[in-house]
């Protein structure tokens, strides 16, 4: 194998996917191209539209920006890969409940931003809009806009969207 | 893109000795910039070290009262850290006040400082520019001047620097600790960056081989009374046109100590050292900070499209000291 290829394995929605990869690959790439798997849509390809955008060791990442040989051994969620046993996950069903989509393309991407920012959010970790960053913020809507603000949606689907992950975070607080 | 070699770093000397041996060789962080440029033709090298794996990834007290932040500290973690949000609350919104979500979640604190210009004309490589091939000219200097440099460019170069996270490190005056072949450097957040002057291509005080593996902060009880502004063309997830990071120590109505630096406007996080100077040991009103910012920006030198900064950093400054000084300052 040249110097410019690499052999690395990803465990991506629960299966371990082994393969040769020129480190030129992105993991994007890697993902659609090479393993199939896509999920993850290519926008922009310069991490500025989160169209890409997977769960990578648990955190949400733009897959554009990343080389496949750098993630060796890590573990990759999609959009897909968030569903359990044939069951959707509530942020797909609440993305379909509020009519958080329109032609689709960016959802996964936004399915996952969400679910990245869910768990920073339940960390009581603060954004740019937090009055007091000392302070764990509740998730209003103005909370979730400025955390959403890496996925872009041209449809413009972006209300619905606040309202579906609004939805979810008010049944993942915990009861008063 | 050209092929490329990856090596992972096993420590941080043997990664110097790589890159500074090959100077077609990087050192590799979050990857959120430099891969961007290798798609973009800006950068082509041929051996990427991967330094993300070293231990340099904690946020640690100093016995002086401080912070040591390792270089490979993602950004969403320096954000959300208790101590940097409690002591350094201007650190924590800066770094809040950038990219996204998922960005911020990739990229590095040593990766944040050494990202480079989101210049246009810098990332399109059809037009000159002087910061990636040096003596080819400048397509800014006559083109769209929007988001250009109001303060300290050059007739080679007009871009300014990105980052939010530097200009509030420049604020509090951190330090910024340095691995070079030889042994080890430190840098003041205020002297990383530098003036283009006649050599536009070089963002940085730092040579080839350099690694940046931490950022200290020093001990600053009335950092947290400290506040970052950010001025850009949408809510968010855009660079600024203008920031300002502020600490604000006040009693009695007067100003016993003060930080302030801007963003967006020069090559380099701007130390507002002139406003500091007219403020220190003045009274703590509106009509001192208009003031400062106005001895600030007297040497200012807009160019055809981005006058409207100066205006923008002087109210920006004002406000921004004033809601620190509390809303019934004078």
């Amino acid at each position: 194998m040249a110097d410019t290829e690499s052999e690395i394995t990803l465990l991506v929605d629960g299966v371990r996917r082994s393969l040769a990869v020129d480190n030129r690959v992105t993991l994007l790439d890697a993902l659609r191209d090479r393993l199939g798997v896509t999920s993850p849509k290519k926008g922009c390809d310069h991490g500025q539209c989160g169209a890409c955008t997977v769960l990578l060791d648990g955190r949400r990442v733009t897959t554009c920006l990343t080389f496949a040989v750098a993630c060796d051994g890590a573990e990759v969620t999609t959009s897909a890969g968030l569903a359990t046993d044939g069951r959707l996950h509530p942020l797909h069903q609440a993305f379909l409940d509020h009519d958080g989509f329109q032609c689709g393309y960016c959802t996964p991407g936004q399915i996952c931003s969400a679910a990245g920012l869910l768990d920073e959010a339940g960390a009581g970790w603060p954004s740019a809009v937090t009055a007091d960053v000392r302070t764990a913020p509740a998730l209003d809507e103005e909370e979730i806009r400025e955390r959403m603000s890496g996925n872009l949606c041209r449809c413009g689907a972006y209300v619905n969207i606040v309202a579906a992950i609004s939805e979810v975070a008010a049944k993942a607080e915990p009861a008063p | 893109m050209i092929p490329f070699d990856y090596r992972r770093a096993d420590d941080v000397d043997s990664a110097v000795a790589t890159v500074t041996g090959n100077p077609r060789a990087a050192f590799l962080g979050g990857g959120t910039n430099l891969v961007d440029h290798m798609k973009l033709g800006i950068a082509e090298p041929e051996l990427l070290v991967d330094v993300t794996g070293l231990p340099l990834d904690r946020v640690e007290e100093l016995p002086d009262g401080g912070l040591r932040i390792g270089t490979n500290v993602r950004n969403s973690d320096l954000a959300a850290h208790p101590l940097v949000r409690e002591r350094y609350p201007v650190l924590a919104q800066a770094v809040l006040a950038g990219a996204s979500g998922q960005l911020r979640n990739l990229a590095t604190t040593g990766g944040n400082l050494l990202q480079r210009t989101r210049c246009v004309y810098f990332q399109d490589v059809t037009t000159p520019c002087n910061k990636r091939t040096p003596g080819e000219g400048c397509a800014a200097l006559h083109g769209y001047t929007r988001y250009h440099a109001v303060l300290g460019a050059s007739p080679h170069c007009v871009a300014v620097h990105p980052s939010d996270l530097a200009v509030a490190l420049t604020a509090l005056d951190a330090v910024v600790r340095v691995r070079r072949a030889d042994g080890e450097r430190t840098v003041r957040a205020s002297a990383l960056h530098r003036l283009p002057g006649a050599h536009a291509e070089r963002d940085t005080v730092l040579e080839h081989g350099e690694l940046i593996t931490a950022v200290d902060l020093p001990p600053l009880r009335f950092a947290a009374n400290s506040r970052y502004r950010k001025a850009r063309d949408r809510a968010s997830y855009a660079f600024a046109l203008v920031s300002v990071a502020a600490a604000l120590d006040v009693a009695d109505g007067r100003v016993r100590d003060v930080r302030l630096a801007l963003g967006g406007v020069a090559h380099k996080p701007w130390h507002a050292t002139l406003a500091e100077h007219a403020m220190r040991g003045g009274p703590a009103t509106v009509d001192a900070f208009q003031a400062a910012a106005d001895a600030e920006l007297a040497e200012a030198e807009p160019l055809p499209d981005n006058g409207f900064k100066l205006k923008l950093a002087r109210n920006m400054i004002v406000s921004a000291l004033r809601g620190l000084a509390g809303e019934d300052a004078p």
